[in-house]
């Protein structure tokens, strides 16, 4: 039972930290109709550039301060240089183009950092652990990331609802000749879109910096699964990507560690563990697939 | 010189240098060309697979390394079983290995033509962006179901202690090894071709251009689709047969959708729905990154913005630059 409670929360850290990353790729997506698979890249920088302000500073709060403009603005540079270019274009032109910046990114962090994987202490404030449920301690860096992820969540569903701007996001998403022709500066829309959304993603990379290996194409496992959450919870749809990346999270975590246990009841232990394993990592694929062939739009689609 | 002519100039020149590389290898002292070159043929034959999927049918397969990978499987897996029996829990593959190719690689090749229609069949019921994905998602699938048998290596992949046996050929020796790819390739693509040129491939770019004009003239598109993808699929297969052969291992990486990214790069940038184009694409590509690795060892620092200008610059990729094509193609 407390197994079960830890792994909930774990779902939940993990669907936090997909919510970051989905919120800006879905927004692309649903606004300028772009598949960005150099989203991941985004995500990688936050954590190189986290790690080494921490380490040069010893203060994570300015890691994470430094992370953020960094990512937004290497987002703000490659949407004004390439991806301009290619709204025009069709999903092929775009896959490879954006293909060919994640492998520009995973070089480029390999020279600036070298190939050696760094390493980021959790901050000492939230080095300990908490017991929001007596007798279940929980580590606080991971509640910090849950706390940060539903605070963020807020903010973003406070911008898109309840402010100018993001009347003008939502205008240009359904209609985005109309949204011209009415005077909104789409261009501008655009970059501070793209900019947002890669800032999430670098905020997304700091804090998973202390967790996991900072090294050259960590972005790639993270944009996949990104990608399965834009996806079943509907492409364009903020709420869909909240809610997409919630279950995707807890549907990975969960399956990862009661599938083995589940199956030794059917199974031969070892055959068990095996099959256990490869259904757990097999699982939000299948879970995909699933929501494809039953609802093609995703579960949570934008209103069209 | 017109187009026709300089297509014919071009796979002249190619088919020529191919044909006598081993020599021409052997001639400037670098044998290693043999083998370099041996790649680059196993995965001309794997992006042409996918140019039919991607150039003629419009269908865009962010997973088609996953049939090149099951094809690699096959060969291996039975490699395994002949070498040392299969492990004690195999239950259903519990096979016999064997080493003959004969044997290996048609059955490579049927394996992924049935993976393809399973997975054809599921994902050809979307379209657009969600095709993609699911194309996506079905390989990653694959990646990790062959990622999670520790039987046959798990990461760590599986090795072959030797190349199979063809009909009495020592395919062990490089250079008969590299003309059975040659063989293949040239063998595979005049079947496309003729499929290309067929009923069969006029209903595929039918369905390309437009899918409702089709089905209103009465074709079940959905049926012509998913033959065209098994067919692809085969293709891929045979190529994974050869690779699995080619490099005397296999691992699940061959399945990741990295790979399938290579893929569609070779056919984008060798220029889709040319059939050769994808050769030369994979020509570039694979030629490229060896050329650039001599001089840095960062070489994807300056592959990924080529293949942004490519992409932002060229409509029909390198081949069409070769041949002087720009704007409709015929």
């Amino acid at each position: 039972m407390l197994l079960l409670l830890e792994q909930i929360f774990n779902g939940l850290q993990l669907g936090v930290m997909l919510f970051l990353m989905a919120a800006g790729l879905t927004l692309v997506f649903g606004i300028m109709r772009l598949i960005n698979l150099a989203h991941g890249s985004m995500y990688m920088l936050g954590a190189f550039v986290a790690a080494t302000v921490t380490e040069a500073s010893g203060s994570f709060l300015l890691g994470l301060l430094a992370a953020l403009p960094a990512a937004a603005a290497v987002g703000w540079l490659i949407e004004a240089l390439v991806l301009r270019h290619l709204y025009a274009r069709d999903h092929l032109d775009q896959v490879l183009a954006t293909f060919g910046l994640l492998l520009f990114f995973n070089a480029l962090v390999q020279i600036l950092w070298g190939r050696q994987p760094l390493f980021m202490d959790v901050p000492a404030v939230l080095a300990g652990s908490v017991e929001l449920i007596p007798g279940v301690p929980y580590p606080a860096f991971r509640l910090a990331i849950i706390v940060t992820g539903l605070l963020v969540a807020g903010a973003l569903y406070f911008l898109i609802s309840h402010t100018r701007l993001g009347m003008q996001i939502r205008a240009s998403a359904s209609n985005r000749e109309m949204a011209e022709a009415i005077g909104i500066n789409t261009p501008m829309l655009y970059s501070l879109v793209f900019a947002l959304g890669a800032a999430l993603a670098g905020l997304a990379g700091s804090m998973a910096a202390p967790i996991l290996a900072v090294e050259s194409g960590m972005g790639e496992s993270i944009l996949i699964e990104t990608f399965v959450v834009i996806v079943i919870g509907g492409l364009g749809s903020i709420r869909g990507a909240f809610l997409g990346a919630l279950l995707v999270g807890l549907v990975d975590t969960l399956a990862r560690a009661f599938l083995p246990t589940l199956l030794r009841s059917l199974l031969p232990a070892a055959a068990a563990d095996g099959a256990g394993a490869s259904l757990a990592s097999m699982s939000i694929y299948m879970l995909m697939a699933a929501v494809l062939l039953w609802r093609p739009r995703g579960l949570f689609p934008a209103p069209a | 010189m017109t187009i026709t002519g300089r297509k014919r100039l071009l796979c002249t020149a190619g088919a020529g240098l191919l044909i006598f590389l081993p020599a021409l290898a052997g001639f400037g002292g670098e044998p290693f060309m043999v083998s370099l070159f041996s790649r680059i043929l196993i995965y001309a034959i794997a992006a042409v697979s996918l140019d039919l999927l991607l150039g003629f049918g419009a269908m865009v397969s962010l997973g088609h390394a996953a049939f090149f990978g099951v094809g690699a499987y096959v060969v291996a897996i039975l490699a395994f079983h002949a070498s040392q029996g299969a492990p004690p829990d195999a239950g259903l593959l519990s096979l016999a290995g064997t080493n003959n190719a004969l044997i290996a690689w048609p059955l490579a090749v049927m394996v992924s033509a049935l993976v393809a229609c399973v997975i054809g069949a599921l994902s050809l019921r979307t379209s657009g962006i969600h095709f993609i994905m699911i194309t996506l998602a079905f390989a990653q699938m694959l990646f990790y179901f062959f990622d999670s048998l520790q039987a046959y290596g798990g990461d760590d992949g599986l090795s072959i202690w030797r190349r199979n046996d063809l009909a009495g050929l020592d395919l062990a020796d490089d250079t008969t090894f590299y003309y059975v790819c040659l063989t293949s390739l040239g063998i595979f693509l005049l079947l496309c071709r003729r499929l290309v040129q067929s009923r069969f491939g006029m209903v595929i770019r039918g369905c390309a251009q437009n899918e409702q004009r089709m089905r209103a003239l009465g074709f079940p598109t959905y049926r012509y689709k998913l033959l065209c993808f098994a067919i692809a699929g085969a293709g891929a297969g045979l190529a994974g047969a050869l690779i699995a052969n080619q490099t005397e291992y296999v691992s699940p990486s061959l399945l990741h959708w990295t790979r399938s990214g290579e893929l569609l790069v070779m056919v984008i940038l060798g220029g889709m729905g040319t059939l050769i184009g994808p050769v030369f694409g994979a020509m570039t590509l694979l030629l490229g990154e060896d050329v650039l690795a001599m001089f840095t060892e960062h070489w994807q620092l300056y592959l990924g913005p080529f293949l942004v200008l490519i992409v932002l610059t060229t409509r029909r990729g390198v081949y069409g630059l070769l041949i002087g094509r720009g704007g409709h193609g015929d």
